[in-house]
Order: structure tokens, then sequence, then C-alpha cells
């Protein structure tokens, strides 16, 4: 049991690490998470996608959740999070529609069209 | 032959059971003519046949102050068979737990006959078939309450789904038209279908109509906005419709904040709403006249 929370929160540490070093070296504006093959969710990665969202935004970038498990969303929903300030989207392809949508509307002066 | 316990009850079955299933069945026919189970009087007669046949055998095997034991399986059987018909047909618990009762008194007035010289003996005999035949009466009484369970819970469970079903309006619309309250129970599975529609038509908006909800309450309230929630988690946007103004006026009154769920009166609001969503716009081939 010990062994797994540890794991849980280096891997964690180590996601967040990573994606808010891979955001600033690319300045990418915006980040899509993929959770089509996450089964299982519990509070902590609730507030960890919560938390990838704030520094994303941090940071200038959209962060868009796609791919959610029915049974993760009524998990979610039942822990009480409803993970404010996350775009969410069905699929990768309606995610990145999402992100192009938003990118347009907000970077209107930026138009090195970063996909 | 005599029983374990040294009860003629096995012999007296056999030599007199033609006098004793007329009287029976005519009794028993004057108890159920009232209330609303129908019953023939030749299933009647062959279900009390049967009866008799296997009391005798389980009387003539069996110790007949237990009835957990293995000789009476087949009369415990055959009684919870009988109630269960008889809770379907419509009969009361009383008629029902009645069949084994009305059996008393063409049963004592046959041994009334048998025991004319020896009273002692009457008495007992009287005292061990009145406990045996009062066992097996509340026994019968006991299957024929929970066959009614039985019922009452799967019809609930028929009305669960029944009632929650998710409609396709339009492609990447879906609808859910609410009607009754709305529980946890319910939500749950709302919430269910409603994601899974989702998943499986790509849908983007869903409209839920609650036009058909008597009350909303805080508890309901949460439910709803549960199920918006959940929907929103998987990309889709909700609209709740079929807001009457009684309903407007309470959720003010509760002080209940929706967020920035988008509230419309009617589900053709919504739906004009859904389509502006989706970028469609809806034109006349024909001009009206």
């Amino acid at each position: 049991m010990t062994i797994q929370v540890d794991m849980h929160d280096r891997l964690a540490l180590a996601l967040q690490e990573d994606l808010t070093a891979r955001i600033s070296a690319t300045s990418a504006r915006g980040v899509l998470i993929d959770i089509s093959s996450l089964e299982v969710v519990d509070s902590f990665i609730g507030r960890m996608f919560a938390n990838i969202a704030a520094m994303a935004r941090v940071l200038d970038a959209t962060t868009v959740v796609v791919g959610m498990q029915p049974a993760v969303a009524i998990t979610l929903v039942e822990l009480g999070l409803s993970l404010p300030g996350v775009r969410t989207a069905l699929n990768v392809e309606r995610g990145m529609a999402l992100l192009q949508t938003s990118l347009d509307g907000a970077g209107e002066e930026d138009a090195s069209g970063v996909p | 032959m005599s029983s374990h316990n040294g009860s003629r009850l096995p012999a007296l079955l056999q030599e007199h059971e033609e006098e004793l299933l007329r009287a029976w069945v005519q009794d028993q026919t004057q108890a159920l003519a009232t209330g609303q189970g129908r019953i023939t009087e030749t299933e009647l007669r062959e279900q009390s046949r049967e009866f008799l046949g296997l009391l005798r055998r389980a009387a003539q095997d069996g110790d007949l102050t237990n009835i957990r034991g293995p000789a009476w399986q087949e009369v415990q059987q055959s009684l919870a068979s009988l109630s269960k018909t008889r809770a379907r047909q419509g009969f009361t618990p009383k008629q029902t737990a009645g069949f084994v009762f009305s059996l008393k008194r063409p049963l004592f007035s046959i041994l009334a006959k048998e025991y004319q010289s020896d009273p002692a003996a009457l008495g007992e005999e009287t005292w061990t078939i009145t406990a045996l035949l009062d066992e097996l009466g509340l026994q019968t009484a006991d299957a024929f309450i929970q066959s009614r369970e039985e019922i009452i819970s799967r019809q609930q469970e028929e009305m669960l789904e029944l009632s929650t079903p998710v409609v396709k309006l339009w492609e990447g619309v879906l609808a859910l038209p609410m009607i009754g309250t709305l529980d946890s129970a319910r939500t749950q599975v709302v919430m269910e279908s409603l994601l899974q529609r989702i998943v499986e038509t790509g849908a983007e908006v869903a409209i839920i109509d609650i036009t058909g909800v008597p009350t909303v309450d805080t508890l309901v309230a949460q439910h709803l906005i549960k199920t918006v929630t959940a929907a929103r988690l998987m990309g889709a946007d909700c609209i709740i419709s079929g807001i009457r103004p009684q309903i407007a006026q309470t959720i003010v009154h509760l002080g209940v904040d929706l967020g920035d769920v988008i509230t419309k009166a009617t589900l053709a609001d919504a739906f004009a709403v859904a389509l502006q969503r989706r970028g469609l716009t809806l034109t006349a081939s024909r001009p009206r006249p």
C-alpha cells in the first residue's frame, strides 16, 4: 500500500515537472491530455488535473482533457470535483478543434499558427 | 398405518380422502367467493387433492412436530408455489393461508367420529394436527408476503428503467425527458445512460427536460447539477428545459444556484439554442401561407 502511494506522488510530480518544462521549452500554447485509457480515478488524480491546468495557464497555455470515460466522470462528480478551469472534449479531434478556437480567439497578435 | 408420533393421521387421510376432499373444497369455495381473486372449481379441487396426497405421504414418513424435516420438503414447496400463484391471481393473504386452515373443520369432524369412544386420544390427536396445520398455514402466509415483495421490487426496477430514456433529437443533440421524482437512485441511472449515449453518439448538447418533474427541492436540484457537471466533464453542454413558473419560483426561494447552466422554459426553446450551438439554422422549404 505504502509503495503505491509513493509511486502515485512521484508519478504525479514527475508528470507536472515534465509538462511544465515542455510547455516552456516549446512555447506551447495548448496542452491536450488524453485520458481515454484511464478507467479509475480518485480525488488525487482529480486534483492533479486541476493543478496541471493551473500551471499551464500560468505559462499561457490552455489545457484540454479528452477521452474521459463515463465511469470516471461520474466518480469525479460524486467526489465533488467539477474541475473548473479545465476544458473538456469527447475525443482528440474535438479537443484539437477546441484548442484551435480558443487560440484563434485569444492570440490574435500571435500569428505563428502553432498546432 | 400410523405416523412416527403414533398419530392416525395418515390412515385417516387415506380412508376418508373423497369425503374430506368434498367438504374441504366446499368450504374453500365459500371463503374464496369474496374478493378479487378468481379460481375455477376444477383447479381448486386439483390443488386440494394434490395437497392431501402430499400431506399423507409426509405425515407417514416424517415427524408431525417438525415440518422442517426432509419428509416435509414436498409439502413446503407445493405450498410455496401455491402462495405465489394465489398472490398473482389476486387473492388476499388470508385467503391463501386459508387454504391450509380451512382443512381443519372437515378433518376434525372426521376425527370426532373416529375417536368417539376415546376422548383422551381425540384431544391429543386434535392438538397434534392443529399445531401441524397452524405451522403450515403460517408458512404459507409468509411465502405469500415474500412473493408480493418480489413483485413490488421487480416493478420498481422496471419503472426505473422505463422512465429514463435518452433520445436523439438531432445530430449531436440528445434529449432526456424526465418524468416523475428524481431521487439518488434514479439520478445514478440517468447519469450513466446519458454519459453512455454521449460517448455512443458523440453528442455535444444534452437537453434535460423537467416538464414531468412535479417538484424541485434542493436535493433534486443537486442531482440535476451533478448530471450537468458529469456531462460537461465529457465535453457535452447541458440545457435544462421545461421549467414551470412554480419551479422557477421554488428555485429562487430556495436559493439554489444553477451556476452557468442554461435554462429554458420549453423544450422548443432549448432545441433552438442547441441548433444554434451546432451552427445550424432552420429555413422554410416552402413559403408559409
